[in-house]
């Protein structure tokens, strides 16, 4: 193969104003961050609120969190990404409309549907992790939750709750590590995260492997990092005697 | 103090609970054994309501536990439950396991709750556990700490379902040990266990529930020389037989 590998690249002129190609990866890091985040708490707060649903003893509440998990866990990410992006703003409200579509920067727009779109995905998701590490626990801590006369949120909040969040700690370093791969997708609609930066580096300067390794590289070392904070997460919490020291 | 009135239970076409009447008067101890599969963890589950039943009435200090009506977390802040398998929260260290109801649902102060939970483990030997978390201590430990649990809500009855059940022989005493020392001190208790040793000892009177039904209620020195049924006799024999 004839290439020419230039990593010089990054520090060079783009062309436009005084910016080099690494201010390009730089800001596309901050998207690509902000985005994961923020539909990060989303997934967390509403996954873990739909996980808790599921396991009530409450047909109805439990059903509509059954039926939340079906529809966003059945229907691609792009597709989903698309109707967010595309559909649902025709269904706004006239002024919202002609705000969110006009008024408001295009980068900002997308960055809100983007959010939401991976926000709620990555909910159905959560809820299937809370719910089983809910339903794991032995029957008996209900029970001896409820012999004292606890209510049933007391019961999830003193009892359950705190022991499943430390079950579905591993599982949920997972979508984490998700929603950050996932978050990709929004330089389909424009959102100029990492991804973006990657191809457009590529298309400005020719040099596509730089750009994509680079993109590779930082990808890699977040989603590191994330895991050696979760696993940092999971030993602070980890129960004396109970769990047993893993992967070390 | 508890008083269950023809009392049914069916699991689907499983009768589990038939037509039982049982009386526990204040400061009585009660032993109810039986064949494994009898009904007996059932009968006592139904007591605080962990199990529902399909017929009857089931009093406890005055108040009918299966009315809608009553506030079955009142009640069940009033009885003391002791599991077979401890069912600690294993995420807290003893001193919280036994904090935690008294100061969330009857709302004691903490340092008060503290205060009595050192009080409670000393008397069930075990004081110096305090900051354990249950996967430190023994199956005897953890089920002695259970009982400090229940005492702690300051309860007018105790449960006991099988409290034995699950621990190595040589734990056994230590448990059995506790619970005779709440007998004299004059707690109303009932428990299901096969500790013929502990009912002869404490119990005002044993209770024989084979298929759902309370086939024999006697005191303790009768049943075990004299069993009327047939059922009690070949009970204890297999009993003895061990």
């Amino acid at each position: 193969m004839n290439y020419n590998w230039d990593w010089n690249i990054f520090f060079k002129s783009t062309g436009i104003g005084d910016e080099i190609y690494l201010d390009w990866f730089i800001s596309g890091l901050g998207w690509t961050i902000a985005l994961a985040l923020a539909a990060w708490a989303i997934a967390l707060v509403i996954g873990g609120l739909l996980g808790v649903m599921r396991t009530l003893p409450n047909k109805w509440l439990s059903g509509l969190a059954t039926a939340y998990v079906e529809l966003f866990r059945n229907v691609p990410l792009l597709v989903q990404l698309f109707i967010w992006y595309f559909v649902v703003p025709d269904y706004l409200p006239e002024q919202t409309q002609v705000w969110f579509k006009q008024e408001l920067n295009p980068m900002v727009s997308a960055y809100i549907s983007v959010t939401l779109c991976l926000g709620l995905f990555t909910a159905a998701r959560v809820c299937e992790q809370v719910r089983t590490g809910i339903q794991a626990l032995p029957k008996g801590q209900a029970n001896a939750a409820m012999a004292v006369g606890f209510t049933l949120p007391q019961v999830y909040r003193h009892v359950l709750l705190p022991q499943a969040f430390r079950v579905v700690i591993p599982p949920l370093t997972s979508e984490f590590l998700n929603v950050f791969k996932n978050s990709s997708v929004a330089s389909l609609i424009g959102l100029m995260e990492l991804l973006a930066q990657a191809k457009q580096t590529a298309e400005f300067s020719a040099n596509i492997f730089e750009a994509f390794t680079l993109a590779t590289l930082i990808y890699f070392t977040l989603n590191m990092s994330i895991m050696k904070f979760m696993g940092w997460v999971e030993k602070r919490v980890r129960i004396p005697g109970l769990m047993v020291e893993g992967g070390k | 103090m508890i008083r269950l009135t023809n009392v049914h239970k069916w699991f689907k076409d499983l009768h589990v609970l038939n037509g039982v009447n049982l009386n526990v008067h204040q400061g009585e101890v009660v032993v109810v054994c039986g064949p494994s599969g009898s009904g007996k963890s059932t009968l006592i589950r139904t007591i605080n309501q962990l199990e529902t039943i399909s017929e009857g009435e089931i009093w406890v200090d005055g108040k009918n536990v299966t009315d809608p009506k009553t506030d079955l977390n009142a009640l069940r802040a009033e009885v003391g439950f002791v599991f077979q398998h401890f069912n600690l929260y294993p995420h807290l260290s003893v001193l919280d396991n036994i904090t935690l109801s008294p100061i969330r649902v009857k709302k004691m102060g903490k340092a008060a709750a503290e205060q009595l939970a050192v009080e409670l483990l000393d008397r069930v030997g075990l004081a110096h556990k305090k900051d354990a978390f249950p996967a430190q201590l023994s199956g005897g430990q953890q089920q002695r700490v259970a009982i400090a649990r229940g005492l702690a809500m300051q309860p007018k009855v105790m449960l006991f379902d099988e409290p034995t059940s699950a621990l190595d022989p040589e734990m056994i005493g230590e448990v059995l040990q506790v619970m005779r020392d709440l007998a004299k001190s004059g707690m109303t208790m009932m428990c299901v266990t096969h500790e013929m040793g502990f009912a002869r000892e404490v119990a005002d009177y044993v209770v024989f529930v084979d298929q759902g039904q309370v086939v024999e209620q006697a005191k303790p020195e009768e049943f075990f020389s004299n069993p009327q049924h047939e059922r009690a006799k070949q009970f204890l024999r297999q009993l003895r037989s061990h």
